[in-house]
């Protein structure tokens, strides 16, 4: 009896101890790559003759402890969560959607065009709910032809969504000089504002926008969708192996489309919240280019919609906070850039690392190996 | 439309296009080595970004234009020795791995630019070989036969790209290497070598056209300048099926495309630049949905090599 009790016992916390090493595993493979990146990226600000310390300090400051600087990332989390959700649809598919900035750029030119007119003519309740639905709409109909291309010839879709991008930001360019543009505001071409009252209401007591919770609610629903429901695993199975989804009997080709379009939608999505929340309209020639900086946080965060959240809160802070600290080291604010390609090297190498580890061999390449043990053997 | 095609147009559209043909050309060549060999080298915006950055210094401090153009191969190769590492030592994914370079080089460079590029300084005009005799030609002859000697030298190297894969022993390996690597590997070749040489010559002629965009085609540089002309590079190989000829015919198209907003100016006819901006891109699209379905890849392309894996 009590032998069965300790067994029992031994088993319950022999799978507690796997499930930590697990998680702390996991954790080392995700939080590593960014300490990582940091180190480096000071080390590059030292060569650049600027105070690392400072820097990373005026970043918290502006991100974090500033008066407005934890609502101003809270803000910014709406659009990269959005985006982030919609790269894990794409991801587990094993599909590259590139063009983030083309899909989003469209998306926000369409809804701060056609916003205020709208907003006129109908309730603010239901023309905030439609512009939602436009944005969502016009996201999916820019991964058409990519996801067309993929699934007809299998032309590779890193290629065509980013050439898909170029365009996009110059087609909503050409739409806010063009027939969105509102003659009576400034000499720059911008579309008409959106009144700061008839927007995203901000959550009570805050100055931030209910976007965030929209996008929160995508996450959990992303993650749902992928992980629960059928189409989730077609995805995956798609992602795995494409293959064997054809042996199983799917469509691949619908399912590239689709999944596509669901991205595009979501990322769609992202720029209504940016424009209907925070900017009220589009100036020309504006990009955020939140595109390729949310992509390697998608697999830091291995693919998990939810799990995602807090490395996009620590890229918002990055975002927001680097603002401030560029300026006062007074230096173009792409240092974010180099901190994001810095993470991916980073993740990749721990990740070769880590599969090292797992297969039982060395961290050392065969070759360093070979070589090692040559010199042993005088 | 007849002042479309009036001698100055012509020679605007013709000259501008060499210009913005040749980084293309040089990139473009660049990658259709590394893809024949089976690397799918998305980190050459990178390579072409630190090639013009570095190229540029170069020229500037030495105030030889050829320090910079060896400055910019040497960035570009600084940037394929990672990808060489990364993707084909250890196998990593080379997608990831050539966002990231991208990602980083775009970053560096325009923080390099901001801290010490702060007068931004200018380089003069370069120096020009005129061919004698083929200058001479009417309408044209000035503008095409009038070019920095990179220019030729491009021009040899295509011939020579052309003759390697057709007809020596490292082109075949090449070709091996990305269609079916095991076959190299069985026949004693070295696929991690043969891919290792494919890519450091892509980050050099990548940096050579970054290094000949900055240094002849913009005299300066600026942040993002190669705005996407490592990844149309990129299409121009995969259409052209790695054939050197074909890719001269696309980076020369493409770079008419991208010069035309000049040309259209000169021939006083307004198009919103918007619209001329988007058309290497529409371009591209259009070839690609007219012929999708012949763009060649190798078949082992995107793959790394695991010696007895299946």
């Amino acid at each position: 009896m009590s032998d069965v009790a300790a067994t029992a016992e031994h088993t319950v916390a022999a799978g507690r101890a796997g499930r930590f090493a697990a998680l702390g595993d996991a954790g080392i493979r995700s939080v590593g790559p960014i300490v990582l990146a940091l180190v480096a990226g000071a080390a590059i600000l030292l060569a650049l003759g600027r105070n690392p310390i400072e820097f990373y300090g005026d970043i918290v400051e502006g991100g974090i402890t500033r008066t407005t600087g934890l609502q101003d990332s809270v803000t910014r989390m709406a659009p990269l969560l959005l985006i982030a959700a919609a790269l894990v649809v794409v991801f587990r598919a094993n599909i590259w959607n590139l063009g983030i900035d083309g899909q989003f750029l469209l998306a926000a030119a369409m809804v701060a065009g056609v916003g205020r007119d709208l907003d006129r003519a109908l309730p603010n309740g239901l023309a905030l709910g439609l512009l939602w639905l436009l944005a969502a709409a016009v996201g999916a109909v820019w991964t058409i032809v990519p996801a067309f291309l993929k699934a007809r010839y299998q032309v590779n879709e890193i290629i065509t969504t980013l050439m898909m991008t170029f365009i996009g930001i110059n087609v909503a360019n050409l739409f806010i000089k063009g027939p969105f543009r509102d003659f009576e505001s400034t000499n720059v071409p911008q579309t008409s504002v959106l009144p700061v009252e008839q927007r995203l209401p901000d959550i009570p007591g805050t100055s931030i926008h209910v976007g965030i919770v929209v996008a929160l609610v995508a996450c959990v629903l992303v993650h749902f969708v992928m992980t629960r429901t059928a189409f989730g695993l077609r995805l995956n199975v798609l992602g795995a192996n494409p293959r064997a989804a054809t042996h199983f009997g799917l469509s691949v080709p619908r399912l590239v489309m689709v999944s596509f379009a669901v991205s595009g939608a979501v990322i769609g999505l992202a720029g209504a919240a940016e424009i209907l929340g925070v900017w009220g309209y589009v100036r020309a020639d504006w990009n955020p280019a939140f595109g390729l900086i949310v992509v390697p946080l998608v697999f830091l965060a291995r693919l998990n919609a939810i799990a995602v959240i807090p490395f996009v809160a620590l890229l918002a802070v990055l975002s927001i906070g680097g603002d401030l600290a560029a300026r006062r080291a007074d230096l173009p604010n792409d240092f974010l850039l180099v901190l994001v390609g810095l993470i991916l090297l980073f993740m990749a190498v721990t990740e070769y690392l880590g599969r090292r580890r797992a297969l039982g061999a060395s961290y050392l390449t065969e070759g360093l190996v070979a070589a090692l043990r040559r010199r042993k053997r005088p | 439309m007849s002042k479309v095609l009036t001698e100055t147009f012509l020679t605007a559209l013709v000259a501008g296009g060499l210009l913005a043909g040749v980084p293309l050309l040089l990139a473009a060549l660049g990658e259709s080595i590394s893809e024949r060999a089976g690397v799918l080298n998305i980190g050459l915006e990178g390579m072409m970004l630190l090639g013009g950055y570095v190229g540029f210094s170069g020229a500037l401090y030495s105030g030889f234009t050829w320090v910079g153009f060896a400055a910019g191969i040497g960035a570009g190769m600084f940037v394929a020795v990672f990808m060489a590492v990364l993707c084909v030592r250890l196998g990593l994914d080379q997608i990831v791995v050539g966002i990231a370079l991208t990602l980083a080089a775009e970053g560096l460079t325009s923080l390099l630019h901001g801290a010490i590029l702060t007068e931004r300084p200018r380089l003069g005009a370069v120096e020009l070989v005129t061919i004698p005799g083929l200058s001479g030609i009417p309408v044209l002859g000035r503008s095409v036969f009038s070019q920095h000697l990179v220019v030729y030298l491009t021009l040899g190297l295509v011939i020579f790209t052309w003759w390697l894969f057709r007809s020596t022993n490292a082109g075949l390996n090449l070709r091996a290497a990305g269609d079916k690597p095991s076959a190299l590997d069985a026949a004693g070749v070295s696929v991690v070598a043969t891919r290792t040489w494919a890519v450091l010559a892509t980050g050099a002629l990548g940096g050579l056209g970054g290094a000949y965009l900055a240094i002849v085609g913009a005299g300066t540089f600026e942040p993002f300048m190669t705005n996407g002309a490592g990844f149309i590079a990129i299409v121009i190989a995969m259409l052209a099926r790695a054939r050197p000829f074909w890719v001269v015919v696309g980076a020369l198209l493409i770079g008419m495309s991208l010069q035309l907003q000049t040309a259209l100016q000169v021939a006083s006819i307004d198009v919103p630049i918007d619209v001329v901006n988007m058309l290497p891109f529409l371009a591209v699209i259009v070839v690609l949905l007219l012929f999708g379905r012949r763009a060649y890849l190798p078949a082992a392309l995107g793959l790394p090599y695991v010696r007895g894996s299946r």
